[in-house]
């Protein structure tokens, strides 16, 4: 397997990658990879395995087989990453979830800069004044000091990438970022996440979201029942789907009526 | 005076043969009115009083055999009605028989003013003797209470040979150690935790067989009376049975009895001359306070020899014993709380994080704590471990309560450890916290918001089963109560005066529960 060092672009670079919970296999053999600076969305059917591959990505969950590799670090089959690689993985790797997860008894300032002093052992007045600077940038610079309960579901979402990006990880994974987020911020989280990439960080985040994928994404990648099935241009794989699990999705995300377009 | 004896069976044990020994009564007499009428004279006494006074008949156990049973016996069928025994505890008997749940008392009661004044007695049926057991090996040693003074002697609580010890603390310097039954002080003498133990002839005698190694000194400390109690509002009831007492006396059918369990002695026949020429009781009573064959400065009768005290007297004298034994409840409480927060942390710990051993040793330990009763906790550790570990009272107390609530601690503990969400953990460790800095920085601080309202609970709670350690001779604030109560003769003031220090205790700490949560949920940027 060629090296994931940026040398030749590549940050995020997953062989073959099985896995299997309890009777169940969820992933069957995941071939995928993201450049370094690009915004990936991995769509899919629920159960299809996008968030369980993002989950073995950070490290959460052991997959059996197959080869994972972020910006250099080589996870192995079969166990969670222990030390040193789970250390290096943690500094490459970061992780907003659907339901977030701030922790509920420190204020939204607290959240952003506990990992920096506490893992990373930066100076406190120094990680408060960073956090402080990222929720402006979030624009919720004026929430610092408000707890996880008395936020929005908007606002903990931006305080929680304000969180994750306060390690400054090359790669960031989001699973389902736009899922209770009305259009005007859906189109807010999609303008501050190409600005991420412009500063050069890598996004791969899990969607059913086609409309948020088109407007925004670079490349999108489709997984069905544990595999890539159908990848490219997000124009061109939403617009002219090949594999019947993307027409299925694109058919079912549109029911719905969760789209802008009527296609 | 017979009292709670608990012998290998404490606890639920000794509640579940008085519940049979209930039902065995109810079933007998079921139609029978409470107190007399009926055709049925029912008596109570507590049957783990033990020989001589009452006992389970060890050739059939649902019956009771005593000497308190043949005088029951001999005064029903005078009565022309049939005996029906009621089992209950030896200290309710006095409250037992006011609300009438049987006619007389009748089980090695005390003669005192107190209960004088309280219910109505019998003429005194029995003269007893305060005697003092002490270790063979101190035999010549001591000879009187005032030989031990700054050294501890045991006794039953609430008797009067417990009066005669706090009286002994004022004048002489003795340290009283009160026990809930009559059997411990003895084996307590053995283990050395007390140095002699002052109790009744009848129930040194009986140690003395039992134990082999403890010597009692003849000369008596003072002298009693038993005598049977009845509700005040009986009064018709008790001059009959006065009568009867007095024909038996005077017909030598009393002595038999007495003679029949091996209790007869010089003193009755003086006891048998006062009561039949019909002197006062309390003068009688008065007459006889020397013991024959030896004066000597001891208390002359019974201790409660001056009239009770009611009203604001009362309080006044028994308020600061009152304070301090409040005191003794805070210290014993918190000591114990701060144990089992502790423990309860270190076992829920062991049962989130542990492997399968730990994790199946930590849940048979709380398995254990919680299925049995803390009353049997308690007698284990300061009585069933004696021979390995010999702790003081206070120390087995505070360990007793600390381990039993660490066990219901920890399932808060582990309860409110698994509410915190998963995926905060998860976010925390992504965000590279090690799982040390996990559970101190974001799993520990959010069980503990989570626990805190229980374990508000769990302390208010502690602060009232701190009572149950004084079976381990602790006196704390419900034991001085029952004490001061038992010298009164009432639990009006000594109730109120508990129950508003319990509350002034408990109140604050729910108000400090209240101010912590409150402060909690505000921001803390």
């Amino acid at each position: 397997m060629e090296g994931t060092n940026g040398v030749d672009g590549v940050l995020l670079r997953a062989r073959g990658v099985q896995l299997r919970r309890g009777a169940r296999d969820v992933l069957l053999g995941v071939d995928l990879e993201v450049g370094s600076g690009e915004f990936v969305a991995l769509m899919g059917l629920s159960g299809g395995g996008k968030t369980t591959f993002l989950r073995a990505v950070a490290g959460l969950e052991a997959f059996d087989r197959g080869q994972l590799a972020v910006d250099g670090v080589e996870l192995q089959p079969g166990m969670l990453p222990r030390q040193p690689v789970l250390g290096a993985l943690r500094r490459k790797v970061g992780m907003v979830f659907q339901s977030h997860y701030l922790f509920e008894h420190m204020s939204a300032l607290q959240n952003v800069w506990l990992a920096p002093v506490h893992a990373y052992g930066i100076d406190r007045g120094e990680a408060e004044g960073r956090a402080r600077q990222l929720l402006d940038q979030m624009g919720v610079g004026a929430r610092a000091s408000a707890l996880p309960r008395e936020l929005s579901g908007g606002e903990a979402q931006r305080v929680a990438i304000a969180r994750a990006l306060a390690v400054d990880p090359p790669l960031l994974l989001m699973d389902e970022p736009t899922a209770s987020l009305d259009p005007a911020r859906r189109d807010e989280l999609g303008g501050t996440l190409m600005g991420l990439t412009t500063d050069g960080r890598t996004l791969l985040v899990a969607t059913h979201d086609d409309d948020f994928v088109r407007d925004y994404a670079d490349r999108v990648i489709v997984m069905a029942e544990g595999r890539v099935v159908e990848q490219g241009d997000p124009q061109q794989v939403l617009t002219n789907p090949q594999h019947p699990a993307t027409r299925q999705l694109l058919h079912q995300t549109h029911a719905r009526g969760s789209g802008r377009r009527v296609s | 005076m017979l009292a709670i004896r608990r012998t290998e069976a404490p606890g639920g044990c000794r509640l579940i043969g008085m519940l049979l020994l209930a039902a065995l009564s109810f079933a007998a007499g079921a139609d029978a009115q409470p107190g007399q009428g009926g055709g049925v004279f029912r008596w109570g006494c507590d049957p783990e009083g033990g020989a001589p006074y009452v006992e389970a008949d060890p050739a059939d156990p649902s019956k009771v055999i005593g000497y308190e049973v043949d005088l029951a016996a001999l005064i029903a069928n005078r009565l022309g009605l049939t005996p029906q025994f009621v089992p209950v505890q030896f200290a309710s008997i006095d409250a037992s028989v006011r609300r009438g749940d049987f006619a007389i008392g009748l089980c090695g009661m005390e003669d005192s003013p107190a209960r004088r004044g309280a219910l109505s007695a019998t003429v005194p049926y029995y003269a007893f003797r305060e005697v003092i057991t002490i270790r063979d090996a101190d035999r010549g040693k001591y000879h009187t209470l005032a030989n031990f003074s700054g050294r501890r002697v045991g006794t039953l609580g609430g008797s009067m040979a417990y009066e005669m010890l706090l009286k002994a603390q004022t004048d002489l310097g003795v340290i009283p150690v009160s026990y809930d039954d009559d059997v411990h002080p003895y084996s307590d003498l053995m283990l050395g935790r007390i140095d002699a133990v002052l109790l009744d002839h009848l129930i040194a005698d009986r140690a003395m067989r039992r134990e082999k190694g403890i010597y009692t000194i003849p000369e008596a400390v003072a002298i009693g009376y038993y005598v049977g109690v009845l509700a005040k509002d009986n009064a018709a009831l008790r001059d009959r049975i006065d009568t009867i007492l007095q024909a038996a006396m005077r017909d030598g059918s009393l002595e038999a009895i007495f003679r029949k369990w091996g209790l007869w002695n010089d003193d009755q026949p003086k006891l048998r001359s006062w009561v039949l020429a019909g002197h006062d009781v309390t003068t009688a009573a008065a007459g006889l306070s020397q013991p024959p064959g030896r004066a000597e400065a001891s208390p002359p009768s019974s201790p409660g020899g001056a009239a009770p005290l009611t009203g604001l007297p009362a309080v006044v004298r028994y308020l600061p014993s009152l304070l301090a034994a409040a005191v003794i409840t805070i210290v014993l409480s918190c000591l114990s709380m701060a144990l089992a927060v502790a423990v309860g942390v270190v076992v829920a710990s062991g049962r989130v994080y542990g492997g399968a051993v730990t994790r199946a040793v930590l849940t048979g330990y709380v398995e254990l704590t919680r299925g049995t009763p803390v009353l049997l906790q308690l007698f284990v550790l300061y009585y069933g471990l004696a021979e390995f570990v010999r702790l003081p009272a206070f120390v087995a107390a505070l360990v007793g309560l600390g381990l039993n609530y660490a066990a219901y601690e920890s399932e808060i503990y582990r309860s409110a450890l698994e509410a915190v969400p998963k995926g905060q953990l998860e976010a925390a460790r992504v965000l590279g916290l090690s799982e040390r800095q996990v559970f101190a920085l974001v799993r520990g601080p959010q069980a503990l918001r989570l626990a805190l309202a229980p374990m508000t609970n769990d302390f208010v709670a502690l602060l009232k089963d701190s009572s149950l350690v004084s079976v381990l001779t602790v006196v704390e604030l419900t034991k001085q109560t029952s004490i001061f109560a038992a010298n009164i003769g009432s639990w009006v003031i000594p109730g109120a005066l508990c129950a508003a220090m319990y509350l002034g205790m408990s109140l604050p700490l729910s108000r400090v529960a209240r101010n912590l949560e409150a402060k909690w949920k505000a921001p803390t940027a």
